[in-house]
């Protein structure tokens, strides 16, 4: 496959960036995205000019590293994948392909499509853990009773992997489908109720800090998240919070 | 207490209240104009009854101009506060990929329908007021059908309240399942409510198009 790619590229975090555009041949259209963008760099290296940055880790969609716009969609064209997982077989010959990072506020750029998503580390410090014993008298999980309704729900809220394309695909930049997630996968369990008024209350203060946006529920994270978070987790924070602010 | 004010979920909730304290209103509405193509009598009583209630006039009335203001300004300071959530816009933006035009467009039909409130006022709304507490107008319980029959005499009037009408439908598609979901509704019942919802406001907007379509008619 011939491509054009147009790419965001950006010096560094205070420098102004702007669209660049690329010719890559020969690309194999079983060949992942990000091998792709590989290819790309050796071209770039072997040209003496400076390679694109951009986040990876696992390639197996489960670090949430791998973040990318790409026409215009959080993780490219498909449902339920990360960029690692997106193959160039869902793309043409001859396609031009937008490629851009992530855009929120709250996500700054740090060079070329790598951008800062510690804001999300600074909402899960805020709450998102439960505190345990761990002096050696720690009581087994398994001891507690669970419904399976519960357990599947919570397991399902804690699937997120944070890699921001929420935030990317709402047209409000809200990070209310991570947060909310980060939430419920504790508030439907007894481990994470002891904690659950002080979490919501302060995991939804730093995320209102962090300077994300409000959600408008028009469900496109949801839509666009790699691991299917469903929208249900924010109605579940937001009950969480009401149920908090009364308390 | 002031923090929960300001939080991002006490806005979404309060926005959500309002919305649905507004689509029962508009149920209420559109039963009392309807009867205004069954029967004049009908029509004048129930106006009648709604213009001179004390209930209504000085505790339900106010409750609504505050809904409807509280709604449009929370809107509009939503709208600012998500616009500067992302400074640096994409270059590609594929919205219709995963979201409903009417969801992520919700601004422009409010400013339509915001735009259409300023006419149904000027129409209706300031000259009740100025004939009951300005001028002080003796009442006469038969005067409403005529004042809503002669309204509806006008072309531009009936084209203009049923493009507004086209405008709350679009609203309306997202705005119901969406106020529930703001309040934390969603559980094995959201499908119910979706579909409702899509019923709703389909036939809401259409029974007051409906209602201008006839007058006018009637009128020729």
């Amino acid at each position: 496959m011939n491509l054009t790619l147009k790419i965001w590229r950006q010096k560094n975090a205070d420098a102004k960036g702007g669209m660049e555009t690329y010719k890559v041949e020969n690309i194999s259209p079983d060949s992942s995205f990000l091998e792709m963008l590989d290819i790309l760099n050796d071209q770039l290296i072997n040209e003496g000019k400076e390679p694109v940055a951009f986040d990876h880790d696992c390639r197996e969609g489960i670090c949430g590293m791998c973040s990318l716009q790409i026409n215009g969609q959080p993780h490219g064209p498909g449902r339920g994948i990360t960029t690692c997982q997106l193959h160039m077989r869902k793309f043409r010959d001859g396609d031009t392909i937008y490629i851009e990072p992530f855009r929120a506020k709250a996500f700054p750029v740090i060079k070329d499509l790598v951008v800062d998503r510690t804001s999300f580390d600074r909402i899960q410090h805020a709450g998102g853990y439960i505190s345990v014993n761990t002096s050696g008298n720690t009581q087994d999980a398994n001891a507690i009773p669970i419904e399976k309704h519960n357990a599947d729900k919570a397991f399902d809220a804690a699937t997120c992997i944070g890699c921001g394309a929420c935030v990317a695909a709402c047209k409000n930049a809200s990070a209310m489908l991570f947060t909310s997630a980060k939430v419920s996968q504790f508030a439907l369990l007894p481990q994470g109720r002891v904690e659950a008024t002080e979490r919501v209350l302060n995991m939804v203060k730093q995320m209102d800090l962090e300077g994300f946006g409000n959600c408008s529920n028009t469900g496109a994270c949801e839509l666009e998240c790699p691991k299917g978070i469903s929208l249900e987790n924010i109605a579940r924070m937001n009950r969480e919070y009401l149920k908090a602010s009364v308390k | 207490m002031s923090g929960i004010i300001k939080s991002s979920i006490a806005r979404k909730v309060s926005m959500g209240l309002s919305a649905l304290f507004l689509l029962i209103f508009l149920l209420q509405h559109l039963i009392v104009n309807f009867s205004s193509v069954l029967s004049a009598e009908m029509f004048n009583e129930f106006s009648h009854f709604m213009g001179t209630n004390p209930l209504v006039q000085f505790v339900l009335q106010p409750i609504l101009i505050f809904g409807v203001v509280f709604h449009f300004v929370m809107g509009f300071i939503l709208e600012i506060r998500n616009n500067r959530a992302r400074d640096v816009k994409y270059v590609q933006y594929k919205g219709s990929a995963n979201s409903s035009w009417m969801s992520r467009n919700m601004i422009y039909s409010g400013i339509v329908i915001l735009a259409f409130l300023g006419l149904h006022f000027y129409d209706f709304w300031f000259p009740e007021i100025g004939y009951k507490y300005i001028h002080f107008l003796p009442e006469d319980p038969n005067r409403y059908y005529g004042e809503l029959v002669e309204k509806f005499h006008d072309p531009i009037r009936v084209i203009l309240y049923c493009l507004a009408f086209v405008f709350l439908a679009l609203h309306l598609l997202h705005g119901f399942s969406s106020s529930f979901q703001s309040v934390g509704f969603n559980n094995k019942y959201s499908p119910a409510v979706h579909k409702t919802g899509k019923v709703y406001a389909i036939l809401i907007p259409l029974g007051f198009v409906f209602i201008a379509l006839f007058h006018y008619f009637n009128s020729l």
